[in-house]
């Protein structure tokens, strides 16, 4: 039979390259769909965190009396704290964006994975790439967010620019989960408004976001520990201004986010093949 | 070199090899053991109702399904190992346009280049090229949104000539496209042809596989229920002529009673009566004299919808 004759090198060549950068084919693809609606990306990149920052860490700081501690006995404006959550959510929000309606359009009214499914790329390299361009839109809005933040004058330390890392990771982890989920819907009756409303919403009022997790009940603040935006909250208090936490914990926040990660990242690639390889 | 060795060397390969090809989703049978060979250069096509089992054939040709059984080779390459070798040599026109209406014209073709992994400049020039070829160039700039239906089949085409196949798949090519649509996509398929592209089509349409197949199988309900050119088809299952008559629904079945042993076979269809003969006119002629007077009436050239009916006892298109 055909198969059991190894096929000459010629044969195969022409594979090469899509075998090991299709991902960033398709990636590339997605970044020239956001060039289409890039000056609003811009534009929210920059107005949310002055908005924010100035309604939050100017506006409410003023009404908030009670000193805050930052664990080690000394005190930290509300700005400082409230800034590395607000640059972790900032990565979240774009994550709900980009991995909801873009990815269900892609399957559906505008199928764009099916036709680069008939392309060398693989569906896992479809899945990669998506994923690979929203970081880079996450990171890119960290940045901005970043800096604005400085402007603020709201990081303490310089070690504060590591939670553009970690907030694009808290984006990342929480993107794929989200992704998984959306490649598998086939018809679209609100279940993306859901997402929003019932899942991304309740993230960023319960993570320790607008005030710190022990400050919930009990009860309400398992939310927060299943939370990757906590966790990724919580990093860049640490890496921003100090905030102390025992080590083992940190560890935790970081182990958290990566293997939410990983299983998220894996099951967007089985959702894809399941979709596509039929 | 002697003589013999050299015939056997010019022989090609084929480029397509399905043995008791397979596919089920769990306990249904798509496509049920089919068999075939494509040599380069050929235009092949499968005929079918829809239901057929030719998409999933299609995408199995594709390298983007796997078979539940058989064999399948493609361009002598084991699709379950080697699906982005064999892909990286296709070109795929699927049944419903998936270009991306969100980008514009000049941009599906570049974007889709990429994921050949060809080279920015090359696949820019290319993409003018393909252009012109679909006659899309005054085009370029447009929204994929703003073009008719033709215009979006023609560009589904050019992309899937962007990394210079050696084998073309398309499935259902022309389905919901105007006459003057599918003359034109009909005209550059044929170009296509004639520079040595390999052809492989699926079709509900008779007209569109006796214009572009060289050799075609009829399948049905996932099997292979004949195969050949479509003259041979016709020499084989058909008669040369078909006389069509109308009595009006209501009385189709009563007449063709009265006339049953004209021709060399009648199907009674809902609208009207077909007599299979060598002279159309001459039954025609035979039903007058009966004073038998039918709504209309008409003699054509027997066709593969003939052979279809012939084979399957049903109309392709139902």
């Amino acid at each position: 039979m055909s198969e059991l004759i190894a096929p000459t090198a010629s044969a195969t060549a022409t594979a090469l390259k899509p075998r090991r950068f299709g991902a960033w084919y398709i990636a590339e693809h997605r970044l020239l769909l956001m060039r289409a609606y890039g000056s609003t990306i811009l534009a929210t990149s920059i107005g949310n965190p002055l908005v924010y920052l100035f309604a939050l860490g100017v506006g409410l700081a003023s009404l908030v009396q009670a000193p805050l501690g930052d664990g080690r006995g000394g005190e930290v404006s509300y700005l400082a704290f409230v800034a590395p959550a607000l640059l972790a959510s900032a990565a979240v929000t774009v994550a709900s964006e980009e991995f909801t309606y873009p990815v269900l359009s892609a399957f559906k009214w505008n199928p764009v994975f099916i036709g680069a499914r008939s392309s060398p790329v693989s569906s896992a390299q479809i899945a990669d790439g998506v994923i690979i361009a929203v970081v880079l839109r996450m990171a890119a809005t960290c940045l901005i967010y970043f800096g604005v933040m400085l402007l603020f004058g709201a990081v303490p330390s310089p070690l504060g620019a590591v939670g553009i890392v970690t907030a694009t990771i808290t984006g990342l982890a929480v993107g794929v989960v989200i992704m998984a989920y959306t490649s598998t819907v086939t018809e679209d009756k609100g279940q993306m408004a859901i997402i929003q409303r019932f899942i991304i919403t309740p993230l960023f009022l319960f993570s320790g976001t607008f005030f710190p997790l022990e400050q919930l009940p009990v009860y309400l603040q398992w939310i927060g520990w299943l939370s990757p935006l906590w966790h990724g909250t919580e990093l860049g208090r640490v890496l921003s201004y100090g905030a102390s936490e025992p080590g083992w914990l940190s560890v935790i926040h970081v182990v958290y986010l990566l293997v939410i990660t990983v299983v998220g990242w894996r099951a967007c690639r089985i959702v894809m093949a399941r979709r596509l390889d039929k | 070199m002697s003589p013999l060795l050299t015939r056997l060397d010019s022989v090609p390969a084929p480029v397509i090899t399905a043995s008791s090809l397979t596919k089920k989703y769990e306990e249904f049978a798509a496509v049920d053991g089919i068999s075939f060979e494509v040599a380069p250069g050929e235009s092949f096509g499968l005929l079918g109702p829809n239901g057929a089992g030719k998409s999933t054939t299609m995408r199995m040709l594709g390298a983007v399904s796997t078979r539940t059984g058989g064999d399948l080779s493609i361009l002598g390459l084991d699709p379950d190992r080697y699906g982005p070798e064999i892909r990286s040599q296709l070109g795929v026109v699927p049944q419903t346009d998936n270009l991306d209406q969100e980008l514009r014209v000049r941009d599906n073709l570049i974007v889709y280049g990429r994921y050949f992994g060809i080279p920015r400049s090359v696949v820019a020039k290319r993409a003018d090229e393909l252009l012109e070829f679909a006659q899309l160039t005054d085009r370029a700039k447009a929204k994929v949104d703003d073009l008719s239906g033709g215009m979006k089949r023609r560009l589904t085409i050019a992309r899937a000539l962007v990394n210079e196949p050696k084998i073309l798949l398309l499935d259902e090519p022309t389905t919901g496209l105007d006459p003057q649509a599918r003359h034109i996509l009909w005209d550059r398929l044929f170009r296509l042809k004639e520079q040595g592209t390999t052809l492989v089509l699926t079709t509900h349409y008779m007209d569109e596989a006796e214009q572009l197949c060289d050799r075609l199988v009829v399948v049905d309900k996932g099997t292979i229920m004949a195969e050949g050119s479509p003259a041979e088809l016709i020499r084989l299952h058909s008669s040369r002529e078909v006389l069509e008559v109308r009595f009006g629904s209501d009385r189709n079945a009563v007449v063709a009673e009265q006339i049953a042993g004209l021709g060399d076979r009648i199907e009674v269809l809902p609208d009207r009566i077909l007599i299979y003969s060598a002279d159309g006119e001459a039954e025609l002629g035979q039903l007058l004299r009966l004073g038998l007077e039918p709504i209309t009436s008409l003699v054509r050239r027997s066709s593969l919808e003939d052979v279809f009916l012939r084979l399957t006892g049903r109309t392709l298109i139902e």
